[in-house]
């Protein structure tokens, strides 16, 4: 496709993020669907490294599109990500936010609130099957993402110690 | 900290543009691994700008909305405050560090996500990530497959196998399944 990039980053990100009811993290199979298979603009691995360095990164997890359009258009392509992701949604916040406390005990607004809970539940379970696709090389690498799912349902232990654990048995090489 | 016992009190603070900006600048920093702990902490019991209820309510309604929860949880608190400018204030002291840091992260992997030692290290991190949002997921699923609402399970099974087992769309996935699901909320309840 020749299509101008910023172009594809900005109409793609901008209709996802309308659809991406739980937050990021429902819209990663997509985010990958896009940019590893549909457009070509990063490869698995740089995919699963994004997620990574996103992960291990202060503030919202949506700021992988930051990461994903400075790949494919530099400081222009994580700024129109970014925007594209953020904007419509902000804006639909706004309006929402100034008459949703009028109904709150409307019938309509019940049945969406608890409708939607499923369906965001299994696009994030898709993102976990999407994600461990892309990073699970090895049974190690596999183990780990056992091992840290066991403890982060079972303890309450900061999640960046996990993720220092497992950059240090990363660099170790066993992956 | 509580002025009296009883938490649903109106608090009587507001919070001006600068301290909304200031704020959203700490939670966003202090937001390793979910920003929302360090929200509520700021918010309710540092600044007690709203009560335990109200935050609750607007997190209830971010949550609902698509998009990152964080982000439009800024913009529903901001602009309760400060209108218009006020949402965007929030924001932009929500997204202001994260996006410095990511930049420069950006431009450190461009030039070096090539070295083998990094790319390991990454290796492990994004194994460990993945396992840590399987326990979301899991912490999510357990209170849905609990309730007498035996849709709600096939609707997030049929939703995860539209995307991540045929790899369809999410535009298409979500307005099949959508719909579906809040009709029967409505018909169920």
């Amino acid at each position: 496709m020749n299509e101008n990039p910023l172009l594809s980053l900005f109409g793609y990100f901008a209709l996802l993020s309308l659809f991406a009811v739980g937050g990021a993290n429902a819209a990663i199979p997509e985010m990958h669907r896009i940019a590893v298979e549909t457009m070509h603009w990063m490869t698995e691995r740089q995919f699963s490294d994004s997620f990574a360095i996103a992960q291990i990164s202060p503030g919202p997890n949506i700021i992988i599109v930051t990461l994903i359009g400075y790949h494919v258009a530099g400081l222009a392509g994580a700024a129109v990500a970014t925007a594209a992701m953020c904007g419509p949604t902000c804006v639909l916040a706004f309006l929402v936010a100034r008459t949703w406390d009028r109904f709150k005990e409307a019938r309509w607004r019940i049945a969406i609130q608890s409708g939607l809970v499923p369906v965001s539940l299994g696009l994030i379970a898709a993102s976990a099957f999407v994600l461990a696709r892309s990073a699970d090389h090895s049974v190690y690498a596999a183990l780990i993402t056992a091992t840290t799912a066991f403890v982060g349902f079972a303890t309450r232990i900061n999640p960046l110690w996990i993720f220092a654990i497992g950059g240090l048995l990363g660099l170790s090489g066993w992956l | 900290m509580s002025i009296s016992p009883g938490a649903s009190a109106p608090p009587v603070k507001r919070p001006s543009l600068p301290e909304l900006f200031r704020s959203f600048v700490i939670v966003s920093i202090s937001g390793f691994g979910g920003a929302l702990p360090w929200a509520r902490r700021m918010i309710v019991e540092q600044r007690h700008w709203m009560t335990a209820e109200e935050f609750n309510e607007a997190f209830a309604l971010s949550q609902f909305l698509p998009g990152p929860n964080v982000v439009n949880f800024s913009v529903v608190f901001g602009s309760r405050f400060g209108g218009a400018p006020g949402a965007a204030v929030a924001l932009a002291g929500l997204m202001a560090p994260p996006l410095i840091i990511v930049t420069v992260l950006a431009m450190l992997y461009a030039r070096f996500g090539d070295i083998e030692l990094l790319s390991r290290a990454l290796t492990g991190i994004a194994a460990a990530a993945t396992g840590l949002l399987i326990a979301v997921v899991a912490k999510m699923a357990a209170p849905l497959f609990r309730k007498r609402w035996n849709w709600a399970p096939l609707v997030a099974i049929a939703a995860f196998i539209g995307v991540a087992i045929m790899q369809w769309p999410l535009p298409w996935v979500f307005a099949a399944l959508a719909p579906l699901s809040i009709a029967l909320a409505w018909v169920k309840r």
